[in-house]
């Protein structure tokens, strides 16, 4: 478990982790999510003890980082892919980290053949591509086979296989109770391993909630349909009582029907369909719209020191057609 | 106590792991001994023209040493890089996340660090010193049991070991190793010879680290007024390192990493 209380981070007079609290708990994936620039890495190394917050505190299962004495047994990070000499083999990088925790020497090869890099262990990372790297990282994390484990964009540079594999391990080491925290500014690639959401913009927390939550709040369903004869078309489910609004290259868009139901109206009208088929609105477009607003909200003032993180202050939500339902559940 | 052993065995992994310690290691040893014996050569073919006075104050032990104005600077390049690589890789944050005690992580480094530089330094003051004096000739080389000669050679191993120590005390603070450079390599090259040839700023000349340090290297008194005896100077030398260290201690300490 994981406890961020207050957590703020601030360059001079730029403010780029504005106090965040909630809760990382084990046994499911915690999504961590944000634009580019909205302050995830820097969270993550103020957890990690590596940047000093400005207020507020990190707790890894009630204790300081620093107060770990022998941390990898109980944490393992994935940071940035590069935290690596590009000129020491990758054996002898896991080494370095396995020795200085008492890890023994049979892990380091362990892992090498988990990540799939057992064919290259004794290789300078100068050559690996991106995507190895990633692996070396993500080996590095499982070095102590700890309880938390973090990852900062773990599928940077990954190929779909390697996406895959990430994502599959990811709920596996949650299946096992452990906890997991990954971040991606990726919704799309969120909504496929998180069972929990975190939303940061501009380093305050816009929603604490989960996933399964996010999407009901987020996605609109809706049906549509595409006829040469839409005029006919959308007559003939008014006159059924279904509202019709114009969709992509002249579709109709109906809302909050079944796809059969609406098939069965046009072929008893006789109209000829083209399309037909069931849709969701993109969680992408609901997170950007999300993160959208606090960009502007930010834009036009900036609220007082002490406001609650989660933007309850005036202002927040405004612009919002009634589909950022997901911003309110930033109480958490 | 078991965890101090453990990251010290990290921190020997590290070390012995990269390309770059082998080569600045060889480098200081071999320019060292390699210019000093050819300096010496050219000594003891030239010494008949020398004028009465350079030849009394002739320091044939330190003659011998005289390759270490170039050689120091691949032991400057040792302590810089052991040091920067952590920051100019990004590898400082895994092995800060594994070791979160500062404190222990660098003394463990700059330990293992420090040590490898002393067999180094020290080989290579041996190494320096009796071929040294063989090129010399009876006539002008000293012997290693002659007044002060074993120390100024077990001097001149401890100062290559403190200059290294002083390069990493400085890089902690600095993190870059361009910046590291830019600022070692003129200091010790250059502006700590333009001080010590002008009049005007030669005595303060003496309070810089390699000027101070060196004092340790001479066995025929130098007729300067030099405020202070061999070890002495090799006081002076330490105590810029102390303050290296503890600069670069109180870095790490606060800033993000």
């Amino acid at each position: 478990m994981i406890e961020l209380d207050g957590l703020t981070k601030r360059y001079g007079s730029k403010t780029a982790v504005a106090e965040l609290t909630f809760t990382v708990r084990p046994g499911i994936v915690t999504g961590f999510l944000g634009p580019n620039g909205a302050g995830k890495s820097t969270t993550m190394r103020m957890m990690l003890g590596l940047d000093r917050p400005t207020a507020g505190r990190v707790r890894i299962d009630g204790r300081r980082y620093d107060q770990l004495q022998e941390p990898l047994h109980e944490v393992g990070a994935l940071l940035e892919a590069k935290a690596v000499h590009p000129g020491r083999t990758a054996r002898n990088h896991l080494r370095c980290l396995a020795y200085s925790n008492g890890i023994p020497e049979r892990r380091v090869g362990e892992v090498l053949e988990l990540v799939g890099l057992g064919g290259v262990a004794d290789k300078r990372p100068k050559g690996f591509s991106l995507g190895m790297g990633q692996r070396l990282g993500i080996a590095s994390a499982l070095l102590g086979d700890p309880r938390i484990l973090m990852f900062d964009e773990p599928v940077n540079g990954l190929d779909p296989e390697g996406i895959h594999w990430v994502r599959t391990m990811m709920r596996h080491l949650a299946a096992e109770g452990r906890t997991v925290f990954v971040s991606s500014h990726l919704m799309s690639e969120m909504a496929l391993t998180a069972d929990h959401l975190i939303v940061i913009g501009q380093g305050r927390l816009l929603a604490d909630t989960s996933m399964n939550a996010f999407i009901r709040e987020n996605s609109r369903s809706y049906v549509l349909l595409r006829s040469p004869e839409p005029e006919r078309l959308r007559d003939a489910l008014a006159a059924a009582g279904h509202r019709t609004a114009p969709g992509e290259d002249g579709g109709l868009e109906v809302d909050g029907a079944e796809a059969a139901v609406l098939g069965e109206i046009a072929a008893a009208a006789g109209v000829t369909l083209h399309e037909l088929s069931p849709r969701q609105a993109s969680l992408e477009e609901a997170f950007m719209q999300l993160t959208h607003e606090s960009v502007e909200y930010h834009g036009r003032s900036q609220p007082p020191d002490g406001a609650p993180p989660g933007g309850q202050g005036p202002g927040w939500g405004r612009g919002g057609d009634g589909d950022g339902a997901g911003a309110r559940g930033g109480e958490g | 106590m078991a965890r101090n052993g453990r990251v010290l065995h990290s921190e020997w992994t590290k070390i012995r792991s990269v390309r770059s310690t082998v080569w600045t290691l060889a480098a200081a040893l071999v320019v060292t001994v390699g210019l000093g014996v050819l300096i010496c050569l050219l000594v003891r073919n030239t010494y008949d023209d020398l004028s009465p006075t350079d030849r009394a104050t002739f320091d044939a032990t330190m003659t011998s040493f005289a390759g270490m104005t170039l050689g120091q600077l691949a032991m400057i390049a040792f302590g810089i890089l052991v040091i920067s690589n952590e920051y100019s890789t990004g590898m400082i944050r895994a092995s800060l996340a594994a070791v979160p005690q500062r404190g222990t992580l660098m003394a463990a480094k700059v330990a293992v660090a420090t040590l490898l530089a002393l067999v180094v330094g020290m080989i290579t003051a041996f190494a320096a010193y009796f071929p040294g004096q063989a090129v010399l000739g009876s006539g002008l080389a000293s012997g290693i049991g002659d007044p002060g000669v074993l120390r100024a050679v077990v001097g001149a191993g401890l100062y290559m070991t403190l200059i290294a120590v002083f390069a990493m005390g400085v890089t902690w603070v600095l993190r870059s190793p361009m910046l590291a450079f830019g600022i070692l390599i003129p200091f010790f090259f250059m502006i700590s010879g333009i001080l010590s040839a002008v009049s005007a700023t030669r005595k303060l000349s003496y309070w810089l680290p390699d000027q101070a340090g060196s004092m340790i290297m001479s066995v025929v008194a130098p007729s300067q007024e030099r405020p202070y005896g061999p070890w002495g100077g090799m006081a002076v030398m330490a105590a810029w390192v102390v303050a290296a260290l503890l600069a670069g201690y109180l870095t790490l300490r606060r800033r993000d990493a």
